[in-house]
């Protein structure tokens, strides 16, 4: 199993990005030594602006350095970059639909060592409310480097959220972005819609599943908003039951976007639906990150127990 | 430093004509920030009526100047400059915050052409103004930003933010411009929040500071003429000003923050206006 960082991938993408496109600029607030946004500082000091620890100085001037035509990519981790500066998102950046491009860094719970305060529960859902702004869960470093650079290219404003740690690669390298949620393994019982990380639990869970007689379908949902509302439909379409996997509140997050999509999809896709995820709670600290993540229900035994359940609900 | 007395009548009179349209924009029994939008006008028509470039015939033109009222609630001295420039049909001014109108009840860069920005939710606009200046530096323009930043609105964490970074950045094609109208949405800034030494403030965190009569046009000018020849820092220009000014029922007042006009007033508001129209084209 090759593992790769999300964190990595963006510096370089971003980087490759500087060096295409001098329209690109960069905003860091003392962090970039771990959002590794310094890989970019380190080519392009120009165009590279520290603004230290204030992050709602940044998310504004973020939007100042687009008005002038620049895309502006701000990174931080993932609850400075959204909770913190959320009113400067909404107004100086999601109104004007401008060109901010914010990368929540150590996302979900990857911080593992500091904490409910830097463990981001809420950033999906709280970026998913915002009218004009899209929010991308890359699954691994592939698709890291593949939604860093189809930003660029994405008008206004998006936000993306990756992981802190080394994870194993699911996806292919170099990928065209279509923005559509992709089928990863194949079955015939339940579908596990997963993002981040939660994509190569779901793939482990399903083998286990496999294991057990049950046939399960994993589909990586890396673009939340706009949501491939037609893909998740078709990949539900004659499965008993779904389950979805995030590493982020349920509330708001993927668990309600996949919800809101099957609701009000035609009465064949009104399938028993679990969420798995982060149930209304912050985290905590932890010596390792597997060890968190089992604890809030996100083992890949767990995940396998899941899909279990909402088939015992059909 | 002098300046052509021809100049001083005609911002004089540009001045009051902007309060001629403050006013039209707030019609009687209508909710209109008539106390902070006339406390800048005298900046703001200085600004636009002569110290800026500006481009009516293109709104985004590259080489222009830009302006942001981070104090967003103000917008009305924005709309009446812009309207005054031609950037719009006069016929906007009665439609203020109407649905599907072009002028909304704060600055919208979307609808209103001469607009920069999004402002109104207090404390962004400097640290915007902030972006545009850093943005503008990069590309090699000497184009100047300036923000237009409440007395009140320094309640807001979000300034001081800005106001390190901009030193920080050595930015010295942005110009803050304090409206110190000494009253806030509620009360008076002694009562709600008292803060001593605002130009020491500023110097503190490394800005030119230039303290004005932000009603006398011959100050307002040398301090934004003195701004441009600042070098390798930010100039603020700390403007003390009349909230209400020119209209003496509202002057000072805390209640015309954000009031609707009776009948009489809003006939007082207007006779007033265009007196000091009259008495500036004198």
């Amino acid at each position: 199993m090759e593992k790769s960082n999300m964190r990595k991938a963006y510096g370089q993408a971003l980087l490759d990005l500087g060096k295409e496109n001098e329209k690109i600029v960069a905003l860091e607030a003392d962090l970039g030594k771990s959002t590794m946004s310094n890989m970019f500082g380190g080519e392009f000091p120009n165009r590279y602006f520290q603004m230290g620890i204030a992050e709602a100085d940044m998310a504004s001037t973020a939007a100042g350095l687009a008005l002038t035509g620049h895309i502006a990519y701000m990174s931080t981790f993932a609850v400075f970059a959204t909770g913190r500066p959320y009113d400067q998102i909404r107004s100086s950046i999601c109104i004007p639909r401008l060109n901010v491009k914010i990368c929540g860094s150590s996302a979900g719970l990857s911080d593992f060592g500091d904490g409910k305060t830097h463990q981001s529960v809420d950033d999906i859902a709280i970026m998913r409310v915002l009218p004009n702004m899209k929010v991308f869960s890359p699954a691994d470093a592939n698709e890291t480097e593949v939604i860093t650079k189809a930003m660029a290219d994405i008008p206004g404003p998006c936000y993306i959220r990756v992981n802190r740690n080394d994870v194993p690669l699911v996806t292919e390298k170099g990928a065209a972005y279509d923005g559509k949620v992709k089928c990863m393994k194949d079955g015939s019982d339940v579908v596990i819609f997963a993002t981040g990380y939660m994509v190569w639990r779901a793939l482990e869970a399903a083998k286990k599943l496999e294991a057990e007689g049950v046939s399960a379908r994993v589909v990586n949902v890396s673009t939340i908003k706009p949501l491939d509302a037609e893909g998740v439909l078709a990949f539900a379409k004659g499965m008993k039951a779904a389950l979805t996997v995030e590493e982020a509140s349920v509330i708001g997050g993927l668990g309600s976007a996949v919800a809101e999509t099957l609701i009000a999809g035609p009465a064949e896709s009104r399938i028993p639906l679990v969420r798995q995820g982060m149930m209304d709670t912050f985290g905590t600290s932890s010596k390792e990150y597997e060890q968190l993540l089992e604890e809030y229900g996100l083992g890949i035994d767990d995940i396998a127990a899941k899909a279990k359940e909402a088939l015992a609900l059909a | 430093m002098s300046y052509d007395a021809k100049l001083l009548k005609y911002l004089k009179k540009m001045a009051a004509q902007v309060r001629v349209d403050i006013v039209e924009m707030i019609p009687p029994g209508k909710a209109g920030h008539l106390g902070g939008s006339s406390s800048i006008a005298d900046v703001t028509a200085a600004l636009y009526f002569h110290h800026m470039k500006v481009n009516k015939d293109d709104p985004k033109d590259p080489n222009r100047d830009r302006l942001v009222f981070s104090k967003g609630h103000a917008a009305l001295t924005q709309y009446a400059c812009l309207c005054e420039l031609g950037y719009f049909d006069r016929k906007w001014l009665k439609e203020v915050k109407t649905l599907h109108g072009v002028l909304q009840g704060h600055p919208d860069m979307d609808k209103t052409p001469g607009i920069e920005a999004v402002t109104g939710s207090l404390g962004q606009g400097l640290s915007v103004s902030l972006g545009m200046a850093l943005g503008l530096r990069l590309d090699g323009s000497d184009s100047r930003v300036y923000c237009v930043v409440g007395d009140g609105e320094m309640e807001e964490g979000q300034i001081w933010e800005a106001a390190m970074a901009a030193p920080a950045h050595k930015v010295d094609n942005l110009c803050a411009i304090v409206d110190c109208n000494k009253v806030q949405a509620t009360d008076t800034i002694e009562n709600v929040l008292p803060f001593a030494n605002v130009p020491g403030k500023w110097a503190a965190f490394g800005w030119h500071v230039i303290e004005i009569d932000g009603h006398n046009f011959e100050e307002i000018l040398a301090a934004l003429d003195e701004a441009k020849t600042v070098k390798g820092q930010p100039t603020v220009i700390i403007a003390n000003t009349i909230k209400g000014k020119g209209f003496p029922f509202a002057e000072g007042k805390a209640a015309y923050h954000n009031a609707a006009m009776s009948e009489e007033q809003f006939a007082e508001a207007q006779r007033l206006a265009q007196e000091m129209l009259e008495e500036a084209d004198k």
